[in-house]
């Protein structure tokens, strides 16, 4: 109960905010901050629209305090692009390989992806559906987005792959 | 979500502190299981006592013999931790298959265990790999740490510290995960020590079980396909919507019999 003065890093600025032990993450960023890329599809930890970078990971941002995130750096999809406006790699990708429609999933799924391909940069298909488990698309049935990603992957590896780094693991189940 | 008093104890002996002190405390650990329910007023605890700065629970060692887990070490940290990976493949694997990429970087260990869902994976390997369970007071066995449905032994201001688990020869877990959800429907957890085999069973009945009649066959040296014929103990198998119980029942000797022949064949 009470305010909770908090700081915190979001999309590389040091920002101070007020607030109460129940509000969640992804209502301060939309309300108090107007990022509004964070969308809310469900509010049940299951649609990954409101997923964002805490310290660099994506997770959702509704199934998170506010408070939580104290001392915490945050990225937003309103923070990917360069400060030149040069989109992201992964944003690209999604333009050039059609992979919206009505655009309510993408922020989720960029973040998702920007973070999921960090760790594993040579991700195969099989590895990237199962990275999208917690996004949902009611429009474009996946196929694109899955291109999109794949895509990220040739650009990041020139040379033809064997294998995907760390899909064994993550083929298994 | 009501309000509640948040409080964020730099050690564990500050938040047991704050378990004694507190009006209906909770602990929160990685949120995926607590928030959700606090959301549509399952719970509504007045204070949650959040375990996030308790580097303390956050060590993954081996312990005399054992693989010691902190309890607020995440999924995607048993997922991707060198020691599990070459301890207890079969752990990193179940940590792989829990819930998505997202939920994998807030849940922990400890969470879901003290949670006992009686569809969560963490639970099977518990019962297949003796876990013990280690708390700010005393150690607890598996088989007195899960008491059914979503009930766990820990009292008022207990603290789960650490899991133990005995390190085995071989291991691998086998779910059929609810379409939506990913929960288990039935999962098993199949582990091959010098002196025999377990296995621990979850999704399928109320409560986690052991399956030792398959338990005995294996040691006697059945393959795979004789493990099929084996039918699950009788017990009370969970029905729903999604599949009725004596569908798990069935289940049970599916999931058991995929999960022996993957490990002979990691085992060869
Ligand atoms: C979309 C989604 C899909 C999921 N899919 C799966 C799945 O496929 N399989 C699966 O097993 N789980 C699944 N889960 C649940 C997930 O694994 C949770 O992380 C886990 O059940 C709870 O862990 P937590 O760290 O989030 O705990 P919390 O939600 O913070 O806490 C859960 C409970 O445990 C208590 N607690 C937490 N830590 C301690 C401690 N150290 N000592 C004593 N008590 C403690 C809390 O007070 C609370 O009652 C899913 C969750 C979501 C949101
Ligand atoms: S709004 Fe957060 S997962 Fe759907
Ligand atoms: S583009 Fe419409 S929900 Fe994905």
């Amino acid at each position: 109960m009470g305010l909770h003065t908090i700081r915190l890093n979001i999309n590389g600025q040091l920002r101070n905010a007020s607030v109460r032990s129940n509000t969640l993450l992804a209502d301060l960023l939309r309300e108090d901050f107007r990022l509004t890329g964070v969308h809310i599809g469900c509010d049940t930890s299951q649609c990954g629209c409101c997923t964002i970078h805490l310290d660099g990971e994506a997770i959702k941002a509704c199934s998170i305090l506010a408070v939580q995130a104290h001392d915490h750096s945050i990225i937003t999809i309103e923070g990917l692009a360069s400060s030149d406006g040069k989109l992201h790699p992964v944003q690209q990708a999604m333009i050039d390989c059609h992979g919206l429609q009505c655009g309510f999933c993408t922020p989720g799924i960029v973040m998702l992806l920007v973070d999921f391909l960090r760790k594993f940069p040579n991700a195969d298909e099989w590895s990237i559906r199962r990275a999208l488990d917690g996004n949902l698309c009611r429009c474009t049935g996946y196929q694109h987005i899955i291109d999109a990603a794949l895509k990220v992957v040739t650009n990041n590896n020139p040379k033809p792959l064997n294998s995907g780094q760390g899909s064994d693991r993550e083929k298994d189940v | 979500m009501y309000d509640f008093t948040y409080r964020r104890p730099r050690s564990v002996k500050e938040a047991e502190e704050f378990l004694r002190t507190s009006f209906e405390p909770q602990l929160l650990a990685g949120g995926m299981s607590l928030l959700p329910s606090m959301k549509v007023r399952l719970s509504a605890p007045s204070t949650l006592v959040d375990l996030s700065d308790l580097s303390e629970l956050k060590r993954v060692k081996v312990e005399n013999g054992q693989l010691e887990i902190g309890a607020m070490i995440r999924h995607f940290n048993v997922l991707t931790d060198a020691k599990v990976i070459e301890l207890i493949p079969g752990l990193s694997e179940l940590a792989s298959g829990i819930a998505d990429h997202q939920v994998r970087y807030r849940g922990t260990i400890g969470g879901s265990m003290a949670n006992a869902d009686p569809a969560a994976d963490y639970p099977a390997a518990a019962l297949a790999l003796n876990a013990e369970f280690i708390t700010n007071h005393r150690r607890i066995s598996c088989d007195d740490f899960f008491l059914g449905m979503f009930t766990n032994a820990l009292d008022e201001s207990e603290i789960l510290c650490r899991i133990s688990f005995r390190i085995p020869l071989a291991s691998c877990y086998i779910k059929i995960p609810h379409p939506s959800s990913g929960y288990a429907m039935t999962g098993a957890f199949v582990a091959k020590y010098e002196d025999g085999y377990q296995i621990g069973v979850t999704g399928a009945a109320s409560t986690y079980f052991r399956h030792c009649d398959m338990e005995i066959a294996l040691n006697n040296g059945a393959k795979a396909n004789e493990c099929l014929k084996i039918a699950a103990p009788d017990n009370d198998y969970i029905s729903d919507i999604h599949a009725s119980a004596a569908y798990r029942q069935n289940l049970v000797r599916v999931v058991i019999a995929n999960a022996i022949e993957k490990l002979h064949s990691l085992d060869s």
